[in-house]
């Protein structure tokens, strides 16, 4: 539905999208996701038709939006600082964008109204945008951009301004009210859990460029690249080089002294490639005595515990000196617990729960 | 204690400045005139007592107000000459605001120095310097002459329409600086959001930045039409003999005709009539702050 082809933004020297081609499908809810300044902000604000891409087309369902104002586009934008208008009342701020239409009277207070009750704002339809919470502020923005039946809504990092608690619940919502219009949301966002939960598809992006477009889970599974694997979660680097063992798996040459470790790739691998294997703490199983059969173990103390209640993700230093994060659900009792600071623990995982990355 | 102290400065500053002064202009008004020193009886004098100083007041001076129409036709003259002073600086004034609110931020403080800087001179320098140049040899006439839009030198000078060029340029800056301060504090996005809600620029212009920049033209128009309603000085320099404002009344009847009372009598119907755009000024700035918590 959405389609940038070889889209380039610059602003003087700067470049602030570089190069980069895009599909968007119809009903997803697409993230895009980076740290600042990587061009995603960019990237909304050419859709919405408040910037034009220097190189390069966008189509929005088959036709090059390039020439169209932002007023002429059916595409709607949820504004990071919300942008309601402080001196109308939240039906007034609903019904703006209906009123700017040809539509009659009485459909446009049957929208409102439907629109309130979608986002449950009835009771506050008379207030004045200062007269209501934060939260309650970004259900009225999202009333507004969606009170038009947009074909597509941008969500400039709708709940940032929320605190954790209230972010949580209104994702669901937010969820939610994207299956029941069926509008195609996308939502630009530099929290990576954010991205994860509401998005069915997310693009990594940085630097003006897109690291890697797919789904939450493969994200977070088989990233491309160290960028993605570090961006996305916590995440666990150890550099070294790869000989091939036959049958997808491979040897890894990491610190002098060390045996090498075991992985497999389903990407080739040459001899003595320079390679990264990137592990998630909680695929790293903790022990105080040496496991058996494991594909891979090393031992070292343990240095620092972070406790967050259900789990406990423990540093461990190698002789080394390289420290490997892991991850255990506390099932037992924290006094029970068969190791503490500065003991010595074994570290071990499967070979195949890594990801052989070249870069 | 202390709260007591700071809340009473204030008042007690009003009370000595403003009050004060005022109930001695009003005893005044309602005394009569004489050749005296002061020029005017009668005066407080404590051995015949109170009652006898009270009896001798009256409202003699307002009703001389009624019966001669300079009077009210100057009030009128001078209504209409701040209110159409009050629209053309404010459609004079409000696109340099917006011009400045709209301005990269490296040029602001250039463009708000700029607005201020006439203020570092003598007001009644600036007022002899339009003088200067809207005289039958000024040098608008020379240059109007000179590029031949005109065969004869233009009239400006002692007509109301200096007067009015006199009023606007000198309270040009009350108007900007309010109305600027509300347009930087605007949020961009707003029209933004009124474009991508279907707004045209013009229509988003309309619905959105004139509205939230209300409470800065309403302050702005009050604070040029407050002063220039008593305006004396730009009158009597640049305006003529055909320029009825209530300050050059008031000016001459205290220091041409001496007469005292009926002066003070004029300036008390003056402050009467702006306690009304005051206190509704008032009333804008306390909605303002209360919007703004």
């Amino acid at each position: 539905m959405i389609r940038f082809q070889n889209v380039t933004k610059r602003f003087g020297e700067f470049v602030a999208i570089d190069d980069l081609s895009l599909d968007i499908f119809e009903q997803e809810f697409f993230a895009l996701l980076g740290p600042s300044g990587c061009g995603k902000t960019t990237m909304m604000r050419m859709l919405a038709g408040f910037e034009n891409p220097t190189q390069g087309r966008i189509e929005l369902a088959g036709q090059d939006i390039g020439p169209v104002p932002p007023n002429k586009r059916a595409v709607n934008m949820m504004f990071q600082s919300y942008a309601l208008f402080p001196h109308l009342s939240i039906w007034d701020n609903i019904a703006f964008g209906l009123r700017r239409s040809n539509m009659p009277k009485d459909q446009i207070t049957a929208r409102v109204e439907e629109m309130l009750k979608l986002t449950r704002l009835e009771k506050f339809a008379r207030r004045k945008p200062h007269q209501i919470s934060g939260g309650q502020r970004q259900r009225v923005a999202l009333a507004r951009s969606l009170a038009k039946a947009p074909k597509l809504l941008l969500l400039d990092e709708p709940l940032g301004a929320l605190d954790k608690k209230l972010r949580q619940d209104t994702q669901f919502e937010l969820m939610d009210i994207q299956e029941k219009t069926g509008t195609t949301f996308v939502i630009v966002t530099h929290d990576q859990e954010e991205a994860m939960t509401v998005a069915s598809r997310v693009a990594v992006m940085d630097e003006g460029r897109l690291i890697q477009v797919s789904t939450p889970d493969r994200l977070y599974e088989t990233p491309n690249s160290v960028y993605v694997a570090d961006f996305i979660g916590d995440v666990n680097i150890i550099e070294g080089a790869t000989k091939a063992l036959g049958d997808d798996r491979y040897q890894i040459a990491w610190v002098d002294g060390q045996p090498p470790l075991v992985a497999t790739s389903h990407r080739p691998f040459s001899d003595s490639q320079p390679c990264h294997l990137a592990i998630r703490p909680e695929k790293v199983a903790i022990s105080a005595d040496r496991p058996e059969n494991a594909d891979n173990s090393v031992q070292g103390k343990v240095l620092d515990i972070a406790y967050l209640g259900n789990l406990s993700t423990y540093h461990v230093e190698l002789p080394s000196g390289t420290i490997i994060k892991a991850q255990a659900a506390n099932t037992r009792r924290i006094s029970r617990r068969s190791f503490t600071w500065e003991d010595p623990v074994w570290l071990s995982w499967t070979a195949t729960a890594g990801v052989l990355l070249a870069e | 204690m202390r709260r007591f102290f700071l809340i009473a400065t204030p008042y007690a500053w009003l009370l000595a400045l403003f009050l004060v002064p005022f109930l001695i202009v009003l005893k005044i008004s309602l005394s009569d005139t004489a050749l005296a020193i002061p020029p005017y009886v009668p005066k407080l004098d404590w051995a015949e007592g109170i009652g006898a100083f009270l009896s001798q007041l009256d409202f003699e001076n307002f009703a001389f107000l009624t019966e001669d129409d300079l009077y009210w036709k100057a009030y009128l003259s001078s209504l209409q000459i701040a209110v159409v002073s009050t629209v053309f600086t404010l459609i004079i004034g409000y696109p340099i605001a917006y011009g400045m609110a709209r301005a990269p931020d490296e040029w602001r403080p250039t463009l708000m120095m700029l607005v201020i800087l006439p203020f570092w001179t003598s007001f009644l320098i600036r007022v002899y310097a339009w003088m200067g140049i809207l005289s039958q040899e000024g040098f608008l006439n020379q240059f109007l002459l000179w590029i031949g839009v005109i065969d004869t030198p233009l009239t400006i000078l002692n007509t109301n329409t200096a007067v009015y060029i006199g009023i606007v340029y000198t309270y040009l800056p009350f108007m900007i600086l309010p109305i600027y301060a509300a347009l930087d504090r605007m949020d961009g996005s707003l029209i933004e959001a009124a474009e991508d809600l279907g707004c045209s620029r013009l229509t988003a212009f309309w619905l959105v930045t004139i509205p939230l920049s209300r409470n800065g033209i309403v302050a702005g128009s009050f604070l040029v039409f407050i002063p220039a309603l008593g305006e004396f000085v730009i009158p009597s320099l640049l305006g003529g003999s055909g320029t009825l404002m209530i300050g050059k009344i008031l000016w001459e009847e205290f220091f041409s005709n001496r007469d005292w009372p009926v002066a003070s009598a004029v300036a008390v119907i003056l402050l009467l009539i702006l306690v009304i755009p005051i206190v509704l000024f008032q009333r804008n700035q306390q909605k303002q702050a209360e919007a703004e918590q």
